[in-house]
């Protein structure tokens, strides 16, 4: 549910009213900030949410997937979606808080060009997408151990 | 199996892979592993491509990336906002203005800043400049490839001006770091307008070279006509980006778009074809370089006049003449250099429009001195994506072709 101060911020943005009218419990916060319009979605809505999001709001390319790690702070990730509406020139960001270890459902269903970026995240990050096709390690070797984006990964060293 | 086979089996880098029954029967199908790179020339850069063949036809393709993985974005981590610029040059060692405009753009939106006239107006220059100099790189390579040899003196005779003409600004020829939040590194150098009218007054005529080069060539025709295809809605679906679309009939561009650092002052066009070839997409690139042309002689013409950095003294360094008369100017001088400026809270994702397509920064800053997470979404990493899709069921001998035509860098993608 959409904090009651958002209300206002509906009508300014359909895409916002769709979802809510789609799938209201999905929405677990949000915020327009610097004319980037972000939408905190619950981990478990992702798939459902962006396949309505494609079909239905005509978002048809997904700019990029990335993570930030906010550790030592609970939940630990964010999965961070970008998708892009041609049709309108619209920028949208989704964003899943993800508890360390936790899975997310892959969005390759959705948009096939989620296989690499979802598989850079893994990497990077070492967060698991459950049904991908083939996540595998796509930057480093196959035999690296941890994952360099992680806050707790040392930006120098060896070991 | 005859002495003739056995050699090639043992060919480096050549598997052959037996189906399952083959022994049965003399003519069963068999399909061969061919690994194109890491070394392959034709990779710009350390690409390998698993190939699977059936006779001269790909059957299935498996890019491997990662060679030139060197950790740009955690590295961004640990520099300061403004030290973390000249990384950004290295992620596309083609177009690294580009990679600072849009890193520079980033973090001036989270800064709120306002940057001068001039400043915008010689960032529109130089990254056109840029796009000449990516285009003619991507140009003479993909020719070569594909054999013509000449075109490559030619193009890079002209990319060593451009090159010069950096190095005139920033005192480097490639890893310019010309741009810094804030506006730009240094004042334009005296006698720039010259130099870079110069150029274009004989740029559109060199064009024109190029094209009486390949445009009618019958081999380059033949080898590039029909080549390469790929629908519209796949490339969208995975994640294909830039002159690849255009060349698909799709009149998409982040400057027309979405302007940003002043574009929306220019008058230009944006090339379209509709055959979505490899031909098609040469005659793109070819027209945005004339675009491009036009772009630069308007900011020579109407460059307006003014400061090149913004009126921000806790982000811009003061001038040396201030820090000997004024006490204010030192003390942010001492910050500045020290700890570095800080970076208000909040998240932003710029877009820009690299030679090849869609290049995003995605920006989050904590409120210190240097970035919590910096991620460079190359439009080389998309690209890159579709080619399994592009190469399956053609003769290995487009693959060359068909890669040429994406215009990737591996350092783009790797990061």
């Amino acid at each position: 549910m959409l904090p009651e101060q958002w209300k206002e911020l509906w009508k300014e943005f359909p895409v916002v009213a769709a979802l809510e009218s789609f799938d209201s419990a999905a929405i677990a916060t949000g915020k327009y900030d610097r004319g980037e319009l972000t939408l905190e979605i619950a981990p478990d809505r992702i798939v459902s949410i962006c396949g309505y999001l494609k079909a239905g709001q005509a978002f048809v390319r997904l700019s990029g997937v990335t993570a930030v790690d906010r550790y030592p702070a609970e939940p630990r990730f964010e999965v961070v979606y970008h998708l892009h509406c041609l049709e309108r020139s619209e920028r949208l960001r989704l964003k899943c808080r993800l508890q360390t270890g936790a899975p997310i459902e892959s969005v390759t269903g959705v948009w096939r060009s989620a296989d690499w970026y979802e598989r850079e995240v893994f990497d990077l990050f070492g967060i698991r997408f459950l049904n991908h096709p083939d996540l595998r390690r796509i930057m480093l070797p196959e035999e690296w151990e941890g994952h360099p984006l992680r806050k707790d990964y040392p930006v120098m060293g060896y070991k | 199996m005859s002495d003739r086979d056995s050699t090639t089996l043992t060919a480096p880098g050549v598997e052959v892979i037996e189906e399952s029954g083959v022994e049965t029967g003399a003519a069963a199908p068999r399909r061969m592993m061919l690994n194109m790179g890491p070394q392959h020339p034709s990779t710009h850069g350390v690409l390998r491509l698993q190939l699977e063949l059936d006779g001269e036809i790909i059957v299935s393709c498996r890019p491997d990336i990662g060679y030139l993985h060197t950790g740009i974005e955690k590295q961004c981590e640990a520099l300061t906002w403004q030290q973390a610029v000249t990384l950004t040059d290295r992620v596309d060692y083609l177009a690294p203005l580009s990679n600072n405009l849009c890193y520079c753009l980033a973090v001036e939106k989270l800064l709120g800043l306002e940057i001068p006239a001039h400043a915008q107006w010689m960032r529109v220059m130089l990254t056109e400049l840029t796009r000449l100099n990516s285009h003619l790189v991507w140009l003479g390579t993909h020719a070569i490839d594909i054999g013509a040899m000449s075109v490559f003196l030619y193009c890079f005779r002209e990319r060593e001006e451009i090159l010069r003409i950096f190095e005139m600004f920033s005192g480097q020829r490639m890893m310019t770091s010309y741009f810094r939040i804030g506006g730009l590194a240094l004042a334009a150098p005296r006698g720039w307008q010259h130099r870079v009218r110069t150029l274009m007054d004989i740029f559109p005529s060199r064009i024109d070279e190029y094209e009486d080069l390949l445009t009618n060539n019958r081999i380059w025709m033949g080898r590039t006509k029909g080549v390469g295809r790929i629908s519209l809605e796949d490339m969208l679906d995975l994640g294909v980006t830039g002159p690849m679309l255009r060349a698909a009939g799709l009149s998409w561009d982040t400057r027309k778009t979405h302007p940003y650092s002043s574009y929306e002052q220019f008058d230009f066009e944006v090339p379209t074809r509709t055959e979505n070839d490899v031909y098609a997409r040469y005659q793109v690139r070819i027209e945005e370089m004339r675009q491009s042309v036009r772009i630069v002689r308007q900011a020579l013409e109407g460059m307006p006049s003014g400061p090149f950095q913004a009126a921000a003294p806790h982000v811009v360094l003061p001038e040396r003449e201030k820090m000997k008369t004024q006490m204010e100017a030192l003390i942010y001088h001492f910050k500045i250099v020290t700890e570095g400026f800080s970076v208000p809270e909040g998240e932003v994702y710029q877009v820009i429009e690299s030679p090849r397509g869609e290049l995003g920064y995605y920006v989050v800053s904590d409120g210190t001195s240097k970035a919590y997470r910096v991620h460079i979404h190359g439009p080389s990493f998309g690209n890159l994506q579709a080619v399994p899709t592009m190469v399956r069921n053609t003769p290995i001998a487009d693959v060359i072709a068909s890669m040429g035509s994406m215009d990737f860098v591996l350092g783009d993608t790797d990061r």
